[in-house]
């Protein structure tokens, strides 16, 4: 028997309120909403709907200062998922979301469940899923939870995606002691829907049908929104009940039968029960719709016996939807899920009153007001107007060039750089995943983005997952500009322009003012750079409370970014170097710039500033260049320059054809410069791309770097089995050079992270 | 025109690649056929694709192979001569449903397998092969948890003294190898068939090689030798 079977009218003591995570002045406003005392279901409902996870309290006036409108946009945040218009008779819509603390505890059915709810996210708009993404991020390579973790997590997203048949194209997974008790996985997931049969997770229609379809209740994941919403601690592995279970052969069921109920139109309106279950769907459904449920317990199919009214609407059973049938459609409604094996039950209908009822055993156990559940600008909202502090950390935090020391072996130092976690191949990861089911996969995993294509439309959809948490740790405000900056260059590497993005932003407890601040930091880095960029957000997710033990994890704003390539031809581009003599080329330039990189964290062993300096109006025209280029057809690669600098982008340059089939290929570079060599060769400098072009090109090249006002140069030419990166400079006393066989750079660069998956 | 009919089983998840593969790009004519269908007698090739049956819940293809239209498909096969080609799950169904012989085990690395390999044309001489080279050597993906083909010494020697051996795992020069293996399949086997020549069933996805954006075009192989075969003899 779960602890949250109790009579309905139990007295609520001071213990009860604190359980269910209420200040004290949180509950004061309970009562002034109901003008009653409440019963055990309304606190339940009121807990789960004021949790950080469900009401964004502590986020929502910061995300204002997103932009969220475009000519793209068709639908920005606030529904299920958000929506861009292609041009064609097409729309795209994807989400991103987080399933940190249910990964945390159980890998597998965390990370499972966590895909599973995100792509129901996707579908309930009416979109065929057709692409999923994560970003995974755990602590040290060599230690024992992420032993535990990563293959619990990887094999749980394996599991969910590649039954249901969508493919997972692309993703990051970082390695950083700050993430050691509190990973983080992030699911996102991209789906296409015919602009017509578009539908919206709201109710209406008066004595319209409300309908469940989809699994059984059951006691799993009670209370999952406000689990979420807490620290984790020792006791958090008793927490499990909190986690829920993941049967993705119902999902793929659900999602069939969904997109026909669309095709069939038989329905107003859908929503996932997610995160606070039936209590969010039917209370965000309503609100939307400016309506009123009411819900009969009773009706509701359940999998436990003798389960009462407060674990039914808060369970976060998974696979479960809640839809408004049209009037007189139930019969259809039904007809459909039956097909799919499925069931559909009508468990009760809209009403003016704008309350949400909830009926067990012919009482009301339920009675509340929805505006003060639902609206961020009730008064009696628990919206939080926190105010942030500069963190303590950050007064010493940047080195002092001439404080560090440069190494006397180059090779040593690129070797080390190619086999470390945050740099190796992940293959033995994104190999685990279905990557081309839907035969839609152009660009494969392990590139700068995935390349989807549409058939039959003239578009196609390049996407990326990015963030640097270390660079937001150390300095949010441009860290958030540059997790921005950084995959909106990877989805112009494939040739495709930026349109959107979706963001899940993995903090820790934002009631530390520390904390808050790192947060509001970094959301005005990347509001700054998506508007730059002309990329507005159209959805996402927040995660506050990622601690453990030790403290917060970094701050890690992850963003999903969305792009197109347009045009009959699918002009595209890959990452990897093709043919001897091409000339390599540099669109932007290198600055002395060795702060917050790998190579200092890998050889120096500092986790220190500055971040890399960006100009975000730079960074656009490096990125037009960069495209207009692939669409003009002037060149046969392009490639970002990011972590481990110049030199281990030009050495993925070589060695990443491999993964699609290719050939590793050398390469012979000349760099004139006269800035430190570890700053040239390793350091971040951003707004960078190395590009590859055949010889008769180049001039062309040239002339559309010059009209964009973009720095270029011509640094190298493909060929051989070598890569040979001369920094022999006329005026140096101290010439070195990079001389390495391509064989040995490959197997470092596959063993150093796949040894261990 | 050459008619394929593409189960759909719930959890099937290959169907839709199967249907592009036989209809867009081949340019024949494929529809799907409903997992309770029964009439399937119009069909010249039946395709069971991949993905994941009825979740692969128990063992994989161990329950659609109870459904309504395999005992269709068993008559079509056995009783009608006329082509079954399983795709991976296909493969599994082909197997549980004893249209084949053997049996599938976790791959050896128990962990679900999606990348390019490499097979090897061991008979040329069947509805699926005709247009391949004897010891050609095909590009193609796999994608499967459970795909280690295994059988006793007895059946393994009768696929091979048939000729039902049609692929085997070989690396890119066709040497069949340990380490051209990918899932510890008994003799590298990456697809066989009946003695009669009509059922095969392959891991490897030739819907997922029929363009070059894709990564290859080998699987036009399969599906051109299916055509010619078809419009030969039927």
């Amino acid at each position: 028997m779960s602890k949250y079977n109790k009579a309905n009218d139990l007295e609520i003591t001071p213990e009860i309120i604190k359980e269910h995570g209420f200040k004290q002045e949180e509950y004061g406003n309970i009562l002034k909403i109901l003008k009653r005392r409440p019963t055990y279901v309304e606190l339940g409902i009121f807990s789960a709907m004021w949790s950080e996870h469900c009401s964004y309290k502590h986020s929502k006036p910061t995300l204002k200062k997103f932009p969220h409108k475009g000519k793209y946009v068709i639908q920005g945040p606030g529904e299920n998922a958000g929506i861009i218009d292609t041009g064609t008779d097409m729309a795209v819509a994807f989400k991103i979301e987080s399933h940190n603390h249910p990964s945390a505890v159980e890998p597998f059915q965390g990370a499972a469940t966590g895909v599973g709810g995100i792509l129901r996210d996707v579908f309930t708009m009416g979109a065929r899923p057709i692409a999923s993404l994560n970003s995974l991020r755990f602590g040290s390579l060599e230690s024992a939870n992420t032993h535990r973790l990563l293959p619990g997590v990887v094999s749980g997203i394996a599991f969910y995606g590649n039954c249901i048949g969508v493919p997972t194209v692309a993703g990051e997974t970082v390695f950083e002691d700050a993430y050691e008790d509190n990973c983080l996985v992030n699911a996102m997931t991209i789906g296409i829907v015919e602009k017509k049969k578009i539908i919206k997770a709201r109710a209406s229609g008066l004595g319209n049908s409300v309908m469940y379809i989809g699994a059984m209740t059951g006691r799993d994941g009670i209370h999952g929104a406000t689990f979420a919403s807490a620290e984790l601690s020792e006791e958090t592995a008793e927490n499990r009940s909190s986690v829920q279970v993941a049967d993705p052969f119902m999902e793929k069921l659900l999602l069939e039968a969904t997109l026909e109920l669309i095709d069939e139109k038989v329905m107003v309106g859908i929503q996932d029960m997610g995160a606070a279950g039936l209590t969010s769907s039917s209370t965000e459904m309503a609100f939307r719709g400016n309506v009123g449920m009411e819900i009969d317990m009773d009706k509701v199919p359940q999998r436990e016996k003798g389960m009462n009214a407060y674990e039914i609407m808060l369970s976060e059973s998974q696979e479960r939807m809640l839809l408004v049938a049209k009037k007189g459609k139930e019969k259809q409604v039904e007809k459909i899920l039956n097909k799919w094996g499925l069931h559909a039950v009508v468990i009760g209908k809209i009403i003016k009153k704008q309350n949400v009822i909830v009926r067990e055993k012919g009482e009301i156990v339920a009675d509340i007001p929805i505006e003060p559940l639902a609206d961020s600008g009730h008064p009696f909202f628990p919206l939080k107007h926190q105010k942030g502090v500069k963190p303590a950390y950050l007064k010493d935090i940047n080195i002092k060039k001439s404080e560090i020391k440069e190494p006397e072996d180059l090779e040593a130092v690129l070797k080390k750089l190619m086999g470390s976690p945050n740099i190796a191949s992940k293959s033995n990861i994104w190999e685990q995943y279905d990557h081309m089911v839907q035969t839609n996969t152009v660009t494969l995993p392990g590139s700068d983005a995935a390349v989807i294509d549409v058939k039959d439309r003239d578009f196609m959809i390049a996407t990326s997952v990015d963030c640097n948490g270390r660079y937001v740790y150390l300095d949010p405000f441009r860290g958030g500009q540059i997790a921005m900056a950084e995959s909106a260059r990877n989805v112009s590497c494939s040739g495709a322009e930026p349109v959107a993005f979706t963001n899940c932003l993995n903090f820790g407890n934002p009631e530390d003012p520390e904390i808050f601040w790192q947060f509001e930091k970094s959301v005005e880095g990347m509001s700054d750079a998506a508007k730059a960029l002309k990329t507005p957000v159209i959805s996402g997710n927040v995660s506050f409370y990622n601690e453990g033990p030790k403290g917060a994890i970094y701050p890690t704003p992850t963003v999903g970014m969305v792009g197109y390539i347009t045009g009959s031809e699918k002009r595209y581009c890959k990452q990897f170097f093709r043919d001897n003599n091409d000339v390599i080329l540099l669109i932007g330039e290198t600055l002395e710039e060795i702060g917050a990189s790998e190579y200092l964290k890998e050889v120096h062993g500092l986790i220190k500033g500055p971040v890399p300096d960006i100009n975000m109006k730079k960074e656009a025209l490096v990125q037009k260049t960069c495209r207009d280029a692939v669409k003009k057809g002037l060149i046969k690669s392009a490639h970002d320059v990011s972590k481990g600098g110049l030199a281990v982008a030009l050495s993925e340059c070589c060695v990443t054809g491999t993964l699609h089939g290719e050939k590793a290929v050398g390469a012979f570079v000349e760099l004139q410069s006269d800035l430190r060599q570890d700053a040239l060769l390793f350091g971040e400098t951003q707004s960078r791309i190395i590009v590859t072009a055949q010889r008769e090109k180049v001039a062309a090249l040239k002339k559309l770097a010059v009209k964009n006002r973009v720095i270029i140069s011509e640094i190298g030419k493909v060929g051989g089995s070598r890569l040979i990166i001369n920094v022999d400079w006329a005026s140096r006393k101290n010439p070195k050079k990079i001389n390495l066989g391509i064989d040995e750079i490959t197997e470092i660069w596959s063993k150093g992270v796949n040894k261990y998956v | 025109m050459v008619k394929f009919g593409v189960v759909v089983f719930p959890g099937s998840n290959c169907d839709k690649d199967c249907l592009w593969a036989a209809g867009d790009v081949m340019g024949e004519k494929a529809d799907f056929i409903w997992h309770e269908s029964k009439d399937i007698n119009k069909y010249d090739v039946i395709i069971l694709p991949g993905g994941f049956s009825y979740g692969d819940y128990l063992r994989s293809g161990a329950i659609a192979r109870f459904s309504k239209v395999m005992d269709s498909v068993q008559k079509f096969a056995v009783k009608k001569n006329k082509l079954v080609i399983g795709i991976c799950n296909g493969f599994q169904i082909l197997l549980e449903a004893g249209l084949l012989p053997g049996a599938m085990l976790h791959n050896k690395n128990l962990k679900f397998i999606c990348k390019y390999i490499n097979m090897r044309v061991e008979n040329n001489n069947t509805p699926f092969t005709g247009e391949c080279t004897k010891g050609q050597v095909i590009r193609i993906p796999i994608a499967h948890g459970e795909g280690n083909y295994f059988c006793d010494e007895k059946t393994l020697n009768s696929l091979i003294e048939n000729d039902q051996v049609v692929f085997r795992y070989c690396d890119e020069k066709g040497g069949v190898n340990e380490v051209s293996n990918p899932n510890g399949a008994l003799y590298n086997i990456a697809g066989i068939m009946n003695k009669k020549g009509n059922v095969m069933g392959l891991m490897p996805h030739p819907e997922r090689a029929m363009k070059k954006e894709l990564g290859s075009t080998d699987g036009n192989f399969i599906f051109e030798s299916i055509v010619t075969h078809v419009k030969k003899y039927l």
